[in-house]
């Protein structure tokens, strides 16, 4: 019997999970809502110069790479099991499709935070 | 209170290969009393209205599993379910889903037996100890891990409960899975690697999409869904460990 390859997947779904529900509202609500509205937060807090800091820390670059690829990988095989659940046949195909966004996703944004600099 | 003229309208999916082109549903007219189940209702239909009704039964009593079917779209036992809860409404009663129908409400369960056979749905001991070496002991924290998968009755409403099984019959789907969970996670059982070489595969755990209807549906709370993503986890350790640990090595 094959051993399914599906931990890998499973497992970055998993994290991507637990890292949306842990910040994902907060995320939407600072950075959709909250800064340009002005509500609880300074408008100031997003701008270019302190965003352009904040991508030049390590620390930064950690923290918007986790958010990047986790949330893409959770939301790529989320999409993969709602189409199979729907009926629609979801072979290789589809697997190559979604998760190979993924990953080319995942490594634009690594090559993207590397290339902003410290 | 029981109301002594109370009649319920039965539709029960027949089929009878020999002469029936394809299922077709029969509705019959049963009077009932409030203790009555839906299984009962169907004994009154077999004895009184048309024997020619064809459904299985045992125990009478949500123990034996064979009484397992579909109640107005939602797999239950029918012993367990009460007529007096459709009242006053009809009731549809069909054979089981995901399972092709050998006759009437009687599905056939090749599939089910052949795959319970396949997880060794047996203790095999970590070590044999002889007769006079006394019963294997465990406490009872240790029988707490893994109590309530061992109440499986195997009735298969979870596989007419699961999306996923009823997509591809290959996944070896929720109760037998619950059961091969019930075995490894018993202090006394050593079969886990043997049992696991399924369990790791696309018709083991990966099979599961997570949908969690077996559990909803199982009527001795055996939570399969939640022994599938225990299982999960461990395949999950066990795939990436696997490739630090040295040669020959069990975990
Ligand atoms: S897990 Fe529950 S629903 Fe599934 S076969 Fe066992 S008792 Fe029935
Ligand atoms: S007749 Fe045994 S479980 Fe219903």
């Amino acid at each position: 019997m094959k051993r399914s390859n599906e931990p890998v997947f499973w497992s970055l779904f998993g994290a991507g999970g637990m890292l949306s529900a842990l910040i994902g509202a907060a995320l939407v609500f600072v950075t959709g809502i909250g800064v340009p509205l002005a509500l609880l937060l300074s408008p100031d807090l997003m701008q270019y110069q302190n965003m352009l800091a904040f991508t030049q820390h390590w620390l930064g670059k950690l923290v918007i790479f986790a958010v990047i690829a986790l949330f893409l990988w959770h939301a790529t095989l989320r999409i993969l099991l709602l189409l199979h659940d729907f009926g629609f046949r979801t072979g290789i195909g589809t697997k190559f499709i979604g998760n190979g966004l993924a990953l080319l996703c995942t490594l634009a944004a690594a090559y993207l935070l590397l290339a902003l600099g410290s | 209170m029981s109301d002594d003229n109370k009649t319920i309208e039965m539709e029960v999916l027949r089929y009878r290969p020999e002469q029936d082109r394809e299922p077709f549903f029969q509705t019959y007219e049963v009077p009932f009393e409030d203790d009555w189940s839906v299984l009962q209702g169907l004994q009154y239909i077999k004895d009184d209205l048309d024997s020619s009704l064809s459904f299985r039964w045992s125990c009478r009593m949500a123990i034996c599993g064979s009484c397992g079917m579909m109640i107005d779209g939602v797999p239950k036992l029918g012993c367990r379910t009460f007529l007096r809860n459709y009242h006053s409404g009809k009731l549809r009663v069909e054979a089981l889903e995901h399972f092709p129908i050998e006759r009437d409400l009687v599905i056939v369960v090749d599939d089910f037996m052949e795959k319970l056979a396949r997880i060794k749905p047996y203790l095999i001991p970590k070590q044999v100890r002889k007769l006079e070496q006394g019963e294997y002991l465990q406490t009872p924290g240790q029988l707490e891990q893994y109590r309530q998968f061992s109440t499986c009755i195997n009735c298969m409403l979870c596989y007419a409960a699961c999306p996923q099984y009823g997509l591809n019959s290959g996944f070896t789907g929720p109760g037998i899975l619950a059961l091969m969970h019930r075995y490894n996670a018993d202090s006394r059982d050593g079969g886990r690697d043997q049992r696991m070489e399924l369990g790791h595969s696309d018709e083991g755990v990966w099979g599961c999409a997570a949908v969690a209807y077996c559990s909803e549906v199982c009527p001795k709370e055996v939570d399969p869904a939640n022994a599938i993503n225990q299982n999960k986890m461990g395949s999950a350790i066990d795939y990436f460990l696997r490739f630090v640990r040295p040669r020959g090595a069990t975990g």
